[in-house]
């Protein structure tokens, strides 16, 4: 068992993760009014993705726990992305 | 841990101990794992015998064409109220609630599960499951789609499917609590120097289980949610006249059913690995294949979902990418059999019940997996699809995997749950009549099913009533054989033989270190792992 | 934990364990929103256009406004563990207000958006939908079970926050034992990863 002290993250360290978030809600708001067609949802989810990736690492503290959550995190997302992926090979090409 | 804290008390075993309630509160409030394993035990004979029962009905009714003793709505509803027992109640929790429960945090040299709480709470969540389901029979009658749900009957059809729907839902949450009791138990809890290959198989299957209850079951959960949701409000999601596709239905509910296969064959893999072992006095071979085999079945079982469907109207590439990875996820499952052969090549058999059961359970494995590959195989799907080679096919599985290696692992840790021995004479028999009547029961469904026999009817055509009559026959065979068994067993849990001998098979594992039967908290030391598991010399 | 005299010599802490215990369940949580994500990306392929003035017709404002305050209330709640691992009980007690009042904010807000449009006849089963086409009838549909259990995960967290705040008044969470508040905390940003998807997907689409 790891007796190993606690990470304890900053005021500042919150604040500048908030503030990338925020910044990125905005960008993603913007972009909105842009004309790219069908880049239209890619953009907003690699926007979403980061915003979810920026939570997971800091906010709920992956960068700093057992590697162990972020390997299993990773995995969890592989599967469903697989899940998704396999289910479009029947409504791709039905 | 000095011995001056340990006290008389700890000498009792768990079934006679006395905590802060009695009686039947003792047990039904009781964090132990033991007594929780032992809850389930209870609980699933009791509707074991329910579903059963339903399920000699069905074949008495089809001894012969035309009406014999129930009319088609009957039938209807009993196939259905019998799949969702069998199903959610009996084979999905099965080998991790009761054997996992008890064995658990013995063979790996734990107190206790990591959430005791949690882990009687997933029992309560169970009993008001399974309560709600059978709620049905007061509020409205009994639904009568089958343990599917396929949508969209399961929300246009007249009879009574919430609270099976709601049932089936709740049952969901029992079992991903005591998938995360599991994962985190294994994580945390290994005796000092058990590392992740000195762990015996059957935690390892478990593990492999509990990481599937973890992953699939929300799955199923809120598929049925919406499926309630489209009964109550018409939310148009599975609903073709409000522009649904019920193809998706049958896409979600499969992305957790499938992997529910494996829920319930994995951990019987897992008492076959220990039980081939101990009884061939070898070295399991090949360790490591086996538990790599098991993350493997594990991991592919998901992507394989799409075998139910090959008469649905998906896509021709669906079809093929599914077909091509059913085939994949049959490779880990030889490879776990081929294992079990070579353990016992040029073994020192002792051939006792629980062997029986565990030789038993590779020859019916193999019929079900080979006819499982037939049914994988796409052009020959389409011709037995939703025939009665499906129902002998996944009777051979579920009922022939999950049901044999429950009984094999009943028979082997008998003497440790309850500090008796059964009458070895009775078992034998019950062994012998209950595996005759199943080879009647199943096998002549094969033959019906590629004749074009279809299942879920309550009647068929002249040309199928000899298949028919044999599988009946076997039917009450096979029932009669079930109930030596299980009444052996009853009787000798509470009246057979005493025995306190620690390990009457000469197993290797830590679950024979223990007293027997265990104490409330299983040991006074917690032990030290230094050699591999099944170190025969 | 609660000392339970029964049980006194089976209790074991084990934060770490506890952790991961929350993780598997918010692991079995992203499945669970993961079907639905898979539920709307299959209609939105199959009608695109339906989905698109679907989403015109859902108000940015609200769902901007909404967006921005659950960010707050994850980084106030990240910082309320910061301020309980330095002992700073005052300070925790504070950020977990602010918490839960941007939740029932949330919730407020949802209120309103899904009065106005119930108002104007817009909910499943309703004949104003009904006469739409099946992708409209899809996408609320889709909105209102997707949002509505978000907002369910809402007011779990809200029952969450408050068991919490009490156990730090009463000292049971303190600075060496708080991993309910770390869980807890790992709960919300959970439900605050979901709407960071859910927010795009229905609002941002034209």
């Amino acid at each position: 068992m790891s007796e190993e002290k606690h990470h304890i993250s900053s005021y500042t360290s919150h604040f500048l993760v908030l503030g990338a978030l925020l910044l990125l809600t905005a960008v993603s708001v913007a972009v909105t009014s842009l004309e790219m067609g069908k880049y239209d949802t890619l953009v907003a989810m690699l926007i979403a993705g980061t915003k979810a990736a920026i939570v997971l690492t800091w906010f709920m503290h992956l960068r700093f726990d057992n590697k162990i959550y972020a390997i299993f995190t990773v995995a969890v997302i592989v599967l469903f992305l697989l899940v998704l992926y396999i289910t479009f090979f029947d409504y791709s090409y039905r | 841990m000095s011995a001056s804290t340990a006290t008389a008390s700890e000498h009792v075993s768990f079934l006679e101990y006395k905590g802060k309630y009695k009686g039947i509160l003792g047990w039904i409030l009781s964090t132990d794992h033991k007594r929780v394993g032992l809850l389930y035990l209870y609980t699933m004979l009791v509707f074991f015998s329910l579903a059963a029962t339903l399920g000699l009905l069905m074949k008495l009714q089809l001894i012969a064409p035309g009406y014999t003793i129930m009319g088609p709505q009957t039938y209807n509803a009993m196939f259905t109220v019998h799949g969702i027992i069998m199903i959610f109640v009996i084979v999905v929790p099965g080998l991790p609630a009761v054997f996992g429960n008890f064995f658990l945090p013995l063979m790996i040299g734990a107190k206790d599960v990591a959430f005791p709480k949690l882990n009687l709470a997933s029992w309560w969540i169970y009993i008001i499951g399974i309560l709600v389901v059978l709620s049905s029979q007061f509020v409205g009658g009994w639904p009568d789609t089958g343990w599917t749900f396929y949508a969209p009957y399961s929300f246009r059809t007249p009879a009574n499917v919430l609270p099976a729907l709601f049932g089936a839902f709740i049952l969901g949450f029992s079992s991903i609590l005591t998938g995360i009791n599991f994962v985190v138990t294994i994580h945390r809890m290994r005796a000092p120097g058990m590392t992740w290959f000195k762990m015996p198989l059957f935690p390892w299957t478990l593990y492999a289980t509990a990481w599937i209850q973890v992953l699939a079951t929300p799955v199923i959960g809120i598929t049925l949610l919406l499926t309630v949701m489209e009964r109550v409000w018409g939310i148009g999601i599975f609903d073709p006249n409000l522009g649904g596709d019920p193809i998706l239905y049958q896409h979600l509910f499969w992305i957790y059913s499938h992997p529910a296969v494996y829920i319930m064959i994995l951990p019987g893999l897992g008492v076959i690995s220990e039980i081939i072992p101990v009884f061939s006095r070898k070295r399991i071979y090949g360790y490591k294949a086996i538990v790599l085999s098991s993350l493997a079945i594990a991991f592919v079982g998901y992507f394989v979902w799409g075998h139910h469907m090959f008469t649905s109207g998906m896509s021709g590439r669906a079809l093929f990418a599914f077909s091509f990875l059913t085939f994949l996820v049959a490779i880990p499952s030889a490879i776990k059999v081929f294992n079990w052969v070579a353990t016992m090549y040029k073994g020192s058999l002792n051939l006792q019940t629980p062997f029986y059961w565990a030789v038993s359970f590779i020859f019916v494995f193999m019929v079900g997996g080979f006819s499982g590959l037939t049914l994988g195989s796409l052009a020959a799907n389409v011709h037995i699809h939703d025939t009665h080679f499906v129902v002998a096919h996944f009777h051979f599985i579920v009922f022939g995997g999950t049901g044999f290696s429950f009984m094999a692992a009943l028979h082997y840790w008998f003497s440790k749950m309850f500090g008796r021995m059964y009458d070895r004479g009775w078992a034998n028999t019950g062994w012998v009549v209950f595996f005759a009547g199943f080879l009647t029961l199943y096998l002549p469904m094969f033959g019906l099913g590629m004749q074009g026999m279809p299942r879920r009817y309550y009647d068929y055509l002249p040309e199928f009533h000899a298949g028919n009559i044999i599988s009946s026959l076997g039917a009450i065979l096979m029932i009669a054989g079930a109930a030596i068994v299980i009444v052996n067993l009853v009787r000798s849990a509470r009246h057979g033989e005493k025995t306190s001998e620690k390990n009457p098979w000469g197993g290797k594992t830590l679950e024979w270190e223990t007293d027997t039967p265990p104490t409330f908290e299983n040991w006074e030391d917690i032990p030290s792992v230094e050699e591999r598991p099944y170190e025969y010399k | 934990m609660e000392k339970n005299t029964e049980h006194t010599t089976h209790v074991h802490r084990d934060d770490e364990g506890d952790k991961l215990g929350m993780w598997l369940f918010i692991f079995t949580e992203l499945l669970l929103f993961g079907m639905l994500f898979l539920i709307y990306a299959v209609y939105r392929f199959r009608n695109p256009v339906a989905f698109q003035l679907g989403g015109e017709e859902l108000d940015v404002f609200i769902g901007t406004f909404n967006t921005v305050i659950l960010l707050i209330s994850s980084a106030t709640v990240a910082m309320s563990i910061t301020a309980i691992q330095r002992g700073n009980k005052k300070q925790a007690l504070m950020l977990l207000g602010v918490t839960l009042f941007i939740a029932v904010v949330f919730l407020v807000n949802k209120y309103f958006e899904w009065g106005a449009k119930i108002e104007y006849g817009f909910y499943p089963g309703s004949e104003a939908l009904m006469e739409l086409g099946h992708g409209t009838i899809l996408f609320f549909g889709l909105y209102y079970v997707m949002s509505g259990i978000h907002a369910i995960h809402i007011l779990i967290g809200i029952g969450l926050f408050i068991y919490v705040v009490r156990q730090i008044q009463t000292e049971k969470i303190h600075s060496t034992d708080y991993i309910w508040l770390e869980n807890t905390g790992l709960y919300w940003h959970l439900v605050d990863l979901i709407w960071i998807f859910l927010f795009p997907l229905f609002y941002l689409i034209h």
